[in-house]
């Protein structure tokens, strides 16, 4: 199983989201796609999704061209917040599960426990937290072969984030799913991940293991990524 | 983030210190079963193949072994826990001359400075 870009170009307007992209993901790999805000981390991950597609260059998914099909075997969290508010909890998750024909009731069960989520709870009166809690549950309860989390740790405290972490340990399934996480929290993401790729308004600079990178060059990922930058923007002054 | 983790060095290694250190102070028994990968990788917030990784460094340390179908376990070798005793202090004596020499202090003054410390922390 695998994702591929190659050359991938995709333009809002006259503003290049991404700039000639090509990037592979392979299955029991959890990446780290790094870089500030709005340097083009959502748009990969909506192209991968099939929710965008790209002006040139191509995603492929198996081998086979991205498209509102392949998105069956895709779960996606958004960076946004997209919930019915009158809905409770176990409301939410029966919706979800109604979209979603890889859905695994017995998973969202266990990750709602987990979580401590009350299930009789209305979305409006959640926490923060609790909001980023259900959101994860009904991405990670999907038996999808890909799952992508857009800032899965936005705004919430450590304590929230450590409950993500480890849910996100005990549910991914290593030997079938590839786990590609998007955020600017480096330090905090770093201990996931296999793989980091950084990506900077719109141009992949550069993308390492992450054990690789402390063994051969002493580098943590922020480090690594700041050196990036910094020659990034020597060369393109 | 469960644990925090140093910058420079690699990940799996600071690890395979924690689970030296566990067994050093007893809360990890010779002849125990270590945590599953998976277990560890929750409880540690990191992924399972850095766990695995820092499990075969062990294993090539001969500090555990993992017996098919059953798990990770650590050793009874009686003379392990001295030679890691041992070799965890040689690693503390050699962060601090490296360190003390990195401002210029001589044999002499690591020796008394360490000398007075002691003194004055009794």
């Amino acid at each position: 199983m695998s994702i591929k870009m190659e050359a991938v170009t995709k333009k809002y307007g006259k503003d290049y989201a991404l700039k000639n992209v090509s990037i592979s993901f392979e299955k029991g790999r959890i990446y780290g796609l790094i870089g500030p805000n709005g340097s083009g981390k959502s748009t990969a991950l909506k192209l991968i999704t099939g929710l965008a597609f790209p002006d040139e260059g191509s995603v492929s998914f198996n081998n086979q061209t991205v498209s509102r099909k392949t998105s069956d075997s895709i779960a996606y969290l958004t960076e946004l917040d997209m919930f019915y508010e009158t809905f409770t909890v176990q409301e939410t998750i029966d919706y979800v599960a109604s979209q979603f024909t890889d859905f695994n009731h017995e998973k969202a069960t266990l990750l709602l426990k987990e979580m401590k989520l009350d299930t009789t709870k209305k979305v409006k009166t959640l926490s923060k937290g609790n909001r980023g809690r259900l959101k994860l549950v009904t991405t990670l309860a999907r038996d999808a072969e890909v799952i992508l989390l857009d800032e899965p740790f936005s705004g919430l405290d450590p304590l929230v984030r450590d409950s993500i972490v480890k849910s996100l340990l005990r549910y991914l399934d290593f030997d079938h799913q590839i786990l590609l996480i998007a955020t600017h929290e480096i330090n905090e993401i770093e201990p996931l991940l296999d793989e980091a790729i950084a990506i900077y308004y719109g141009d992949i600079i550069g993308q390492e293991k992450v054990e690789e990178l402390r063994e051969e060059q002493g580098l943590s990922v922020l480090e690594w990524f700041k050196q990036l930058v910094e020659k990034f923007e020597g060369e393109n002054k | 983030m469960s644990s925090e983790f140093q910058s420079s060095q690699p990940i799996y290694m600071q690890i395979v210190d924690r689970i030296i250190i566990d067994i050093l102070q007893e809360k990890q028994s010779l002849g125990g079963k270590m945590p599953s990968v998976r277990e560890m990788a929750i409880k540690m917030g990191v992924n399972p193949n850095t766990i695995q990784r820092a499990y075969s460094e062990l294993e090539r340390m001969d500090i555990v072994e993992t017996r098919r179908g059953q798990g990770t376990f650590v050793l009874e070798n009686d003379d392990l826990l001295d030679q890691l005793r041992d070799s965890m202090q040689k690693e503390f004596i050699e962060n601090y001359v490296q360190k003390m020499k990195e401002i210029g202090a001589s044999n002499q003054q690591m020796i008394s400075q360490l000398k007075r410390y002691l003194k004055e922390d009794e």
